[in-house]
């Protein structure tokens, strides 16, 4: 992955979602998963065991009714780059160098042939952005012919998740070097999920890059570990100093409140 | 043998050696290495070259622009069109996830035939030509017998060539039973005929309203079209709209929405006029559109001062007397107010009371016929082809009255009654159906009270499926005519109800027919063909191909060009000329008859004394709940609050469940006047106290292993209920209870 990036100036491609206009439809869940060979089981509602790189949960603010209020919130790998750029959680603990940070475009990668499947980075990870294959994938008779054939298929055994559609941005470079440019436009390089939503409540780019929508909602303070300047922004878990590259918008003050407890992913409804 | 210290070290390192020189060590080495880098048994999918064709998907209402990606022959990925005017490169969950569908184990292969009982599920394979010639058989036998009248068809669009053609068939045939599957287009078009005497189709120009008073429209849960909902939605977000949503549960529209007001089910319509008491009271309506383009204004007026006070509305519906009067005050001085109707995704019409009165809301604003409010348009018609020949035994059949009384006069203003059909269909009158053609459609599954559907359907001698999936109607039938799927097909969809824009786009086959399949319209050809005569002659189309371009010819250059049409400067008739009604205005009256009578909302079976609860039937954006099943990754991001396992929850407020005492997962059993079944209950702090709430979408019997027994149909346990004023289904729901499993 390290040598793919090979524009000089050095990228940090995140999100920016916005939850008031996220309305909790899932099409982002479905274009994931149909990008990125996801598979399925005949049993898919016990969501622990789940495959989904992309998972939106359900906020609710706790009050009873009719006062009770909900908030939807995707939650993809938030590609956090630590303390200093390349200290993921996860990372920082996988013993088989089969998750990397790549400097030259902050995504977290995920190297299936080298996971052996020990699941420290499923432990490491505060966001449960990291899914286990527990099973073998198997499609039903005749549908193997939609799987993409940028994406391998996975085998039981290892870890996987969110990668931005690294894929994506491997094609569309193959794509400006035959054109003879070194760089991305851009709309080259946009998620399936951010391609997907009805809402247009996802945003993707380079949040180093001040022409892109990403920078300029964001605001991200490189000096301050990549804090948003616009205080309608947040992180999730900003306290963790993860650095994230997923920075959410929301006009309720009981969603940012929400988003700084520890224990959010755990206790909220999977998903509605 | 005595094993000493000497000999057992010489094993030990003997056997060391022994091992190293053998090629076990590097063989297991060598496996791990394939078994953990190469995984022959997990699929490699073949690349190619990477083309993208531009379509239309049909699986869900919407008819969204898509753009398949294509590997070679395959088709790889569906992502929505950026250029399609309703989704601008958004795509809903049930169309992104169509390859399913395409690739899926539940299609159905080839034109089969019956052998077992009824609904048994046997076959066995016939050939194209004898599955024609058996249904043209028995056409041409009750057409021979003169009783073309008994024959009907059944469609889930009203719009496109594929309903034309279909409805064509019928007309040169001799039947008027041609009908579509309810939804709030009956009772939206009824309304247009009834207060502008037009015969078109609803429109709502939402993008320019800056206030929104929704009765119950999901409008994120799949009313009208749902991506282009969802995009409104955000459009409203950065317009600073003001939407307020009023339904008993806290929906993803009402956890959208500005405000969320809960009101006792089925009483949406007695708020509606609540809200008009308060703007006549106060005169806040526009004179202009009252006192210049209206008539019967004062019936109106009458009718609604006469019993819906706010106090009188505040007691039967559970809203707030001040905020009955906030609201009229908002929505009359809001700049471009609109308020609309149709509960969830619209497939359970309502009583015409509730529309009558949401419509005239509008009209008390003045906001007909304007930006940002409700417009009358012109139905999408397939103007290139001629009048159907009509011999003598189609004219005969075709006076005879149809099968569900629309249009007769109970029901004047009616079209379409299909819900109304079971009970005619048990009663016998007014004369038996003899044979059933079924096309894109399955109301053995999405109509309320399934199971009286299914008796009536047992009536019928004859039911012939165009299905391309084996759905649950498909396994009722006698012979399936398997259609193509939408992505091997070409086809026509006008824009759904509610869009502002006259607009066709066209579905195109991305890849070859994959199975032994046939285009629904060519069968119809050739059925036509079969029937010779007048028939033949008014389908003389040499293939469905064709018939599609004549119909569509004059708009053809620009869907071959650009995918689809539209007319993008299209306004809507000014109200000088917008209502041709007997007074040449706008008609609050609704076209005479008793409006105290028309405002009377429905109830449905069951009492207050056997059962304490209401049940309410939900839609969910992620549950498909049309005639399409949710393909595998629909049903992987429901909510495991809604689904465990194959057991399906109910939400329940907790007040509710604890004084039942039940506590969140327990087991309890779902009883209503139409059966029973077994659930958990989830309690949820976003539903009114007293009620339950079930989706609609699960429980299917047919499908694969992925949907099928997952859950309960909500239609097992809700029936229909008429609405005597309109004859459509008016249900919010029905009496139940939970008691202890």
């Amino acid at each position: 992955m390290k040598q793919t990036g090979n524009s000089d100036k050095p990228k940090r491609f995140g999100m920016v979602i916005d939850l008031d206009k996220c309305t909790g439809c899932g099409a982002c869940m479905v274009a994931c998963m149909a990008e990125n060979n996801v598979p399925f089981r005949e049993d898919e509602s016990k969501k622990r065991v789940s495959i989904t790189w992309l998972q939106v949960y359900r906020l609710t603010n706790g009050k009873p009714y009719p006062d009770a209020e909900v908030c939807y919130l995707p939650r993809p790998c938030q590609h956090c780059a630590g303390k200093h750029e390349g200290h993921s959680p996860c990372v920082s603990v996988c013993p088989a160098t089969a998750t990397d940070y790549d400097q030259q475009t902050g995504i977290v990668s995920q190297i299936y042939t080298r996971c052996f499947g020990c699941r420290y980075c499923m432990g490491a990870c505060p966001y449960h952005a990291r899914h286990f294959n527990w099973w073998d994938p198997v499609w039903p008779e005749g549908m193997e012919k939609y799987l993409n054939p940028d994406v391998s298929a996975r085998m039981r055994g290892i870890v996987e998740k969110c990668n931005f559609c690294f894929q994506r941005y491997q094609k569309g470079l193959e794509k400006a070097h035959m054109e003879g440019r070194r760089e991305l436009e851009e709309h080259e390089y946009q998620t399936a999920c951010t391609q997907a939503c009805p809402a247009g409540a996802i945003i993707f780019g380079d949040l180093n890059n001040p022409k892109h929508q990403v920078h300029q909602i964001a605001k991200p303070n490189l000096k301050k570990g990549g804090r948003p300047q616009n205080p309608k922004a947040f992180r999730l878990l900003e306290e963790l100093e993860t650095n994230t590259k997923v920075y959410y918008l929301s006009s309720k003050q009981w969603v940012q409140d929400a988003i700084h407890k520890p224990d959010l992913l755990d206790q909220t409804e999977a998903q509605h | 043998m005595k094993i000493d210290r000497r000999s057992f070290l010489a094993l030990s390192v003997g056997g060391a050696v022994g091992t190293a020189l053998t090629p076990l060590p590097w063989k297991i080495q060598d496996d791990l290495a394939i078994w953990t880098q190469m995984w022959p048994w997990t699929p490699d999918p073949i690349d190619g070259e990477n083309t993208y064709v531009n379509t239309v998907s049909t699986l869900c209402r919407g008819g969204c622009g898509v753009t398949v990606r294509k590997v070679g022959e395959r088709a790889v990925k569906i992502e929505g069109r950026e250029d399609y005017p309703t989704n601008q490169g958004g795509i809903c969950n049930l169309c992104a996830s169509g390859l399913q569908k395409l690739y899926g184990p539940t299609r159905i292969p080839y034109p089969m035939k019956r052998v077992g009982e009824r609904g048994a599920n046997q076959w066995a394979r016939i050939s194209w030509d004898e599955a024609i010639s058996m249904v043209a058989e028995q056409l041409g036998e009750i057409r021979q017998a003169g009783q073309p009248e008994t024959v009907a068809c059944l469609s889930s669009r009203k719009y496109g060539s594929m309903p034309g053609l279909l409805k064509r068939f019928m007309t040169a045939y001799g039947s008027p039973n041609f009908m579509t599957t309810p939804s709030m287009t009956d009772a939206y078009d009824m309304t247009l005929k009834r207060m502008h005497g037009v015969e078109g189709r609803v429109g709502f120009d939402l993008e320019n309203a800056d206030f929104v008073l929704s009765f119950g429209s999901g409008m994120i849960e799949g009313w009208g079209n749902t991506v282009h909902m969802i995009r409104i939605n955000s459009h409203w977000k950065d317009t600073q709209a003001v939407i307020k949503q009023i339904e008993p549960r806290l929906s993803n529209t009402a956890a959208k929405a500005d405000q969320w007001i809960p009101i006792t089910p089925g009483t949406e319509g007695i708020l509606t006029l609540g809200i008009a008491y308060v703007i006549i009271k106060e005169s806040l309506y526009d004179y202009d559109f009252v006192n210049n383009f209206s008539s019967g204004f004062e019936d109106f007026r009458n009718a609604v001062l006469s019993g819906y006070s706010p106090g009188n509305v505040s007691k039967q519906t559970g809203v707030d007397q001040s905020t009955i009067v906030t609201l009229a005050r908002e929505f009359a001085r809001a700049r471009r107010p609109i308020a609309i109707c149709g509960r969830g995704q619209g497939t359970v019409p309502g009583g015409i009371g509730e529309y009558v009165a949401v419509h005239a809301l509008n009209a008390l604003v003045g906001n007909i016929n304007r930006p940002g409010g409700v417009w009358a348009m012109p139905r999408p018609e397939m103007d290139g082809w001629s009048e159907p020949i009509l011999d003598a035994s189609a004219q005969a059949g075709l006076v005879k009255p149809r099968l569900d009384g629309a249009g007769s006069t109970s029901f004047p203003f009616a079209e379409q009654l299909f819900n109304r059909v079971p009970g005619a269909l048990m009663a016998g009158r007014p004369y038996p159906c003899k044979a059933l053609l079924v096309y894109d459609a399955n109301p053995l599954f999405s109509m309320p009270g399934v199971e009286a559907v299914r008796e009536a359907l047992q009536q019928i001698p004859f039911i012939v499926s165009f299905a391309s999936h084996m759905d649950e109607t498909a396994m009722m039938a006698d012979v399936i005519l398997p259609n193509l799927t939408h992505l091997e097909r070409w086809e026509d969809v006008p824009a759904t109800d509610g869009f502002h824009r006259p607009l066709i786009g066209l579905v195109k086959p991305v890849v070859e027919p994959q199975l032994g399949t046939m285009h629904t319209g060519d069968i119809v050809l050739q059925l036509a063909a079969a029937l010779g005569g007048s028939v033949a002659a008014s389908l003389p189309w040499k293939d469905y191909a064709t018939c599609l371009q004549e119909g569509l010819s004059s708009h053809w250059a620009d869907l071959e060009d650009n995918g689809y049409w539209m007319d993008e400067n299209y306004q809507p008739d000014t109200w000088s000329f917008a209502f041709p009604t007997a007074s040449g205005k706008f008609d609050f009256a609704a076209a005479g008859g008793d409006l105290k009578a028309l405002f009377a909302s429905a109830q449905p079976d069951g009492d207050d004394g056997s059962y304490n609860l209401k049940l309410i039937p939900y839609d969910s954006v992620r549950i498909a709940n049309g005639p399409v099943g949710s393909p595998p990754f629909l049903i992987k991001i429901v909510s495991d609050k809604v689904l465990q396992g194959k057991m399906l929850l109910v939400e329940v407020n907790p007040e509710t469940a604890h004084a039942a005492g039940f506590g969140e997962g327990e087991r309890a059993v779902l009883k209503t006047p139409l059966g029973s079944a077994t659930v958990r209950v989830h309690l949820t702090e976003g539903l009114m106290p007293g009620l339950v709430a079930i989706p609609r979408g699960l429980g299917h019997t047919a499908y694969d292993s992925y949907l099928a027994e997952k859950g309960i149909n909500a239609n097992d346990l809700i029936g229909s209920v008429e609405d005597s004023a309109s004859g459509l289904d008016a249900a919010w729901g029905i009496r139940a209870s939970l008691v202890k499993a």
